[in-house]
């Protein structure tokens, strides 16, 4: 007995060792990813340093994502209801309460957490294949709203956000340094607290139930407690992202609460990586630049008539890609670095 | 008084009773066997402790407390452990982050967490596969690592269904060895089909047959109860 303890007590204090490591590298990669974009904004032409902004804005979307499908082990086929509860949320405020973007932002977000409670509340009702087809007609049922409600929320067609509701603490985000860096911002807090959610008890215990619910549970974990929360976090960095879009791009319209805007959180985060913090902004950037690139290809290269053609090229790509790295770019680096978040 | 008691407790599928009005009283601080032939209903009577399998009549008590309504979950948070008869770990996570999962619920902040997911691990005999994946490793590893968790949240009631199911005979040993110093602490109730496991852990055991309780005793009563013989350890 007395042998096995002294055995123990070297890999204990490695162990922490490594552990505090860890800690350390995480927070490092995050600051590291963070200066990196920033850095790239001086360097990018003014085109591609405007198309980071809106990638940066999707990706909180694709951490949103992540945090019930990479962590938790859920599927939703209904984000864009989440996306769309942030958008609407700000949009509409701004529209008809004549309020300030920041405190559209408020509403914004607490439409978002209201509306992903009480989803959350009745898809988790069910599990695996039943949850996505719910989470995925609740959405419907939310595009469908927002259509019957044309009058104020102006339907397909949508409606502009006016320059002069733009204005964020004295700040025009009409500017693109303003939007970049607003963007940036809002990225990084999102970045940091997702980072922080995953290393907290609480995250961990997500992973514990997408790696095995019914011995999460027999552990004495309350799992649909944990679920609805992760399903309100989620939702709520959803519709952050929803509200941020409206506000930096200055409009708000039904398409972004159709089913598309369901289906590509899932993309992106399966192409960067399920369940690794910087995944969600690896796939996001990577999708936004594969669509680009086709369609831009297929539109100088190929007759009119092929003008859907990009679709078919960007199909193929994620194909391959699926094929060749199921675990996403993040997955297939976490091979080599074992440590990465 | 008894830290878990059943009464009356049933269970029904469609025409078939799996278990049929069982009173069972278990004292704190003692090792209990629970035996019977395949398909008595002993996996559904733990079942039905533990908050997995909701019974169709009867209650059980727990610490004094009708917990028959509560969620498998809540019980587990209020002093029990649970052991799969088919293992069940985080196969994908590493042998450190299982145990550390469950002593996390107990154990508030990380420097206490890992003291005492290195002391478990010992006793367990699994410190030097700490950073092992856990579905990598032997079953019987598998196993005590599943033990592990259980010991790790310090349980009052410990609930094994077959643990010593696929072992080796040294690692049965070893397991006969870990109950030893566990009852020092908590209160065991074992579902065993090995009888040289259950006549050297339990002190008391008793019998489920189709359901019902056949017969309850010391291991040396159990051994000479002549309707035991015939239903369960065969005419010898």
């Amino acid at each position: 007995m007395s042998e096995s303890v002294n055995k123990a007590m070297p890999s204990a204090s490695i162990k922490k060792r490594q552990r505090v490591n860890v800690g350390i590298r995480s927070v490092l990669l995050h600051v590291a990813v963070i200066a990196v974009l920033i850095a790239l904004y001086f360097v990018l032409p003014e085109y591609h340093s405007g198309n980071l902004a809106r990638i940066l804005v999707l990706a909180i979307f694709a951490m949103g994502y992540n945090v019930l499908f990479g962590y938790t082990g859920l599927l939703s086929l209904g984000h864009a209801l989440f996306f769309a509860s942030g958008m609407y949320g700000f949009g509409l405020a701004i529209q008809f309460l004549d309020v300030t973007a920041s405190v559209a932002i408020v509403t914004g977000l607490l439409s978002a957490v209201a509306v992903s409670t009480i989803i959350g509340f009745l898809a988790l009702r069910t599990t695996g294949v039943a949850f996505m087809i719910v989470t995925l007609m609740f959405a419907q049922a939310g595009y469908l709203t927002i259509l019957l409600f044309g009058d104020y929320t102006r339907g397909d067609e949508g409606f502009v956000i006016q320059r002069a509701d733009r204005i964020l603490f004295g700040f025009d985000l009409t500017q693109p340094a303003n939007r970049f860096f607003c963007a940036l911002i809002l990225f990084a807090i999102c970045l940091f607290f997702v980072a922080w959610l995953v290393h907290s008890r609480f995250g961990k215990t997500l992973v514990g139930i997408r790696e095995n619910e019914e011995r999460a549970e027999m552990l004495g974990y309350d799992i649909q407690r944990h679920k609805l929360i992760a399903v309100i976090i989620s939702g709520t960095l959803s519709g952050a992202a929803g509200a941020a879009y409206a506000l930096l791009f200055g409009y708000a319209g039904a398409s972004f609460a159709a089913v598309q805007y369901s289906i590509l959180p899932l993309l992106y985060v399966l192409l960067g990586g399920a369940g690794t913090t910087i995944g969600p902004l690896i796939g996001t950037l990577f999708m936004f630049y594969l669509i680009d690139y086709t369609s831009e290809f297929s539109s100088r290269y190929l007759p009119s008539d092929f003008s859907s053609a990009y679709m078919l090229i960007a199909g193929v790509a994620l194909i391959v890609l699926t094929l060749y790295a199921p675990q996403g770019f993040a997955g297939l680096l976490r091979r080599k670095v074992k440590w990465l978040p | 008084m008894s830290l878990v008691s059943t009464h009356g407790l049933s269970k029904q599928y469609s025409g078939l009773k799996a278990v049929n009005h069982v009173d069972f009283e278990l004292p704190k601080g003692q090792v209990r066997a629970l035996i019977g032939p395949n398909g008595a209903g002993k996996t559904t009577f733990v079942g039905m402790l533990s908050g997995r399998i909701k019974s169709t009549s009867g209650s059980v008590i727990f610490k004094g407390r009708d917990i028959t309504a509560y969620p498998a979950h809540k019980r587990m948070a209020m002093g029990m452990a649970y052991t799969f008869q088919i293992t069940s770990v985080f196969a994908d996570l590493s042998v450190e982050e299982n145990i550390a999962l469950a002593a996390r619920r107990v154990v508030k902040g990380s420097s206490n967490v890992n003291s005492k997911v290195a002391e478990v691990l010992n006793k367990v005999y699994l410190s030097e596969r700490y950073d092992q994946i856990a579905g990598d490793l032997s079953y019987g590893h598998q196993r005590l690592l599943e033990i592990g968790m259980g010991l790790v949240q310090s349980p009052e009631l410990f609930i094994l269904d077959e643990p010593t199911q696929g072992l080796s005979a040294t690692e049965i040993e070893g397991f006969i060895e870990l109950v030893g110093v566990l009852s020092e602490s908590t209160t065991i109730l074992l579902i065993e089909h090995n009888m040289d496991v259950v006549m050297k852990t339990a002190h008391y055991i008793t019998v489920l047959n189709f359901g019902e309780t056949l017969a309850e005793g010391t291991p040396a009563e159990i051994r000479a109860n002549p309707s035991v013989q015939t239903a369960y350890l065969g005419a010898s």
